[in-house]
């Protein structure tokens, strides 16, 4: 690697595949409480699982973020790391922190868990994906302030490129509307009005700066394309993600108390969002194709070029499909979203963090690719967990129109749990491609023990 | 991509258009803010019914169920439980859990509640369904 302090990265790197594995073991508890209900029950209700497997999720991808910052922004910036000693200690933090969180989720009630926490001081839990006690909370502000700082710094004293920009304006963005997870007012339609300026705002905000950042970066490094243009399509870009996805935050203010004025600006702007990730995709395919030299690290260009057509489809069409209010009427809090959130998340956002990974995990490690025996296996890995993404979607969209009709649209609407049993050989199914994501994923920790036997004697 | 547009043009642009619809959203949410009081019924908000919703939260009833089509997707939608079962039939419904579930079947854990906290979190419910929301859930199985 080109600066020493780079290296601060990797145990960033190494914590996220280790929480994306406990993340993906618990969506298979998941999958299979949908089918056989009382599996871990009462020791692990569903509940407690969904908070594990989702704020995993969260936790690895900003370990990820955090990791592909650090990495990325000394080569930018071309000058080391401000502090790579206070990278090192919030990674400690980060992880210590985390851990401890899903340690008290498992450990005691959810009741208890917020009773010792302090949820009494400041009453922030039990809201989807911001379940985290106080404690928790303060801390990824305390690590977020810390990692800010650290970067903010040394983009300061080194060279301020557009890369390095649009990823400090996502990173920042990602801290500030955070702070709204501790704003919780009585009123719930405030409640969810402001909750949806972390989730939304993040995720179809800010998020995508960071992940437009990163695609631009390892593209540069990948194809040789000119600087110029890469930088200009990401402005492009990402000029397009805010314009869209800003007002689009109206596509969750249909049905919870707000105007109905929303129905419309929702529809529209969040009907424009596809547009960016697909000048994403057009993007990473047209720098691949005017490449200027053969990077030896084939699969890192792989994830770059799947990152873009797996958020389009995930994050652009998946989402299209319902964003519109007289379709979201009938499927909104049903398995489409599930099958959406799905696909958006591993497209969008794992997919970019693994590229990150495989980009930059082999120059942590000495070398400037993989050898050819590890990029193949890692190559299986990225087809298996894409194809059974694909398949976990399509099963989840499945059940979920057949929810809308049996439980929604039809003549006679079914109760809840009635259609659920009619719909759970798609369940199954859906549980059986998570089964094949395990093994894609268990390929891809194996991918980073290949030896090469021939490199090795040479 | 080329010729006359040129990367300082897209990042005016990129910081124009961002500040432009953010302050469109912001000119927005003030809108809906002046709008709410006469669709969130704010004023019916009683101590009852803020304990019902911290007992909702510290419990994660978020994590199985949906409240206004928001939530997890693993049970009943909940705005409309109370037109479902009635007042007395939804609090006999958190009652009757059996602590270690039915056998098979997606099961709710018994959360003990008094019945004060039960009335509290039927009242949260009622409030919730009281709520103008477009008409929004379809029909009465949520």
């Amino acid at each position: 690697m080109q600066y020493q302090s780079q290296a601060v990265a990797k145990p960033y790197f190494i914590a996220a595949i280790g929480l994306f594995v406990g993340q993906i073991l618990f969506g298979l508890i998941l999958g299979a409480q949908y089918v056989l209900g009382d599996f871990l029950f009462p020791e692990i209700p569903f509940n407690v699982a969904r908070m594990v497997h989702t704020n995993l999720l969260i936790v690895w991808l900003l370990f990820g973020f955090m990791g592909g910052a650090y990495y990325m922004i000394p080569e930018e910036a071309e000058t080391e790391l401000a502090s790579p000693k206070l990278a090192l200690a919030m990674f400690w933090i980060f992880l210590v922190a985390g851990a401890a969180t899903i340690v008290g989720y498992l450990a005691v009630p959810y009741a208890t868990l917020a009773e010792l926490t302090g949820n009494n001081l400041v009453e922030t839990m039990g809201r989807e994906f911001l379940e985290q006690p106080l404690p928790t909370k303060v801390g990824i502000v305390v690590v977020a302030l810390a990692f800010l700082f650290n970067i903010t710094l040394t983009v300061l004293k080194g060279k301020k490129t557009a890369i390095a920009t649009v990823l400090l304006i996502g990173l920042w963005g990602l801290a500030v509307f955070f702070l709204f997870a501790f704003y919780n007012p009585v009123n719930i339609v405030i409640d969810k009005f402001f909750w949806w300026w972390t989730v939304h705002l993040w995720v179809e905000g800010v998020w995508e700066l960071i992940l437009g950042s990163f695609l631009a970066f390892v593209l540069i490094k990948t194809t040789g394309v000119d600087r110029e243009v890469i930088e200009k399509w990401l402005y492009v870009i990402v000029t397009l993600t805010l314009i869209t996805g800003i007002i689009g935050t109206g596509h969750h203010y249909y049905w919870i108390g707000t105007p109905e004025y929303w129905q419309w600006w929702g529809s529209i702007f969040s009907a424009l969002e596809p547009i960016p990730f697909f000048a994403m995709t057009v993007f990473a395919f047209a720098m691949v194709n005017r490449r200027r030299r053969e990077h030896p690290n084939k699969v890192a260009v792989l994830w770059a070029l799947g990152t873009g057509v797996m958020a389009f489809l995930g994050a652009g069409v998946w989402g299209f499909l319902h964003t519109l209010a007289p379709v979201n009427f009938y499927t909104h809090g049903t398995q489409i979203t599930a099958a959406h959130g799905h696909m958006a998340f591993y497209g969008a956002y794992v997919m970019v963090v693994l590229m990150m990974i495989s980009y930059a995990m082999p120059i942590l490690r000495g070398r400037a690719a993989n050898s050819n025996k590890s990029q193949v296996l890692e190559m299986w890995a990225f087809w298996l967990m894409t194809v059974a993404m694909v398949f976990i979607t399509l099963f989840l969209t499945a059940a979920g129109i057949l929810q809308v009709w049996l439980q929604r649209a039809s003549d006679a609407p079914l109760p809840f749990m009635v259609a659920q049993d009619k719909i759970a050989l798609f369940y199954w199914m859906r549980e059986w491609s998570g089964v094949v994501f395990l093994i894609g994923l268990i390929l891809y920790i194996l991918s980073f023990f290949v030896e090469d036997k021939e490199e090795k004697a040479a | 991509m080329s010729g006359a547009f040129t990367k300082s043009m897209a990042r005016n642009i990129f910081y124009g258009g961002t500040v432009f619809f953010f302050l469109l959203f912001l000119a927005l949410s003030f809108d809906t803010h002046s709008q709410l009081p006469k669709r969130d019924m704010r004023a019916n908000i009683t101590p009852q019914i803020a304990e019902g919703k911290k007992l909702w939260e510290v419990n994660n009833c978020i994590g199985c169920h949906t409240l206004m089509g928001e939530g997890a997707y693993f049970a009943p939608e909940l705005m409309n439980v109370v037109v479902r079962y009635g007042d007395e039939g939804t609090k006999a419904f958190i009652q009757a859990r059996p602590k270690e579930g039915i056998p098979g079947r997606r099961s709710m854990p018994q959360f003990n509640f008094t019945d004060e906290q039960l009335d509290a979190i039927v009242a949260f419910l009622k409030h919730v369904n009281s709520i103008n929301a477009a008409n929004w859930p379809p029909n009465d199985q949520g």
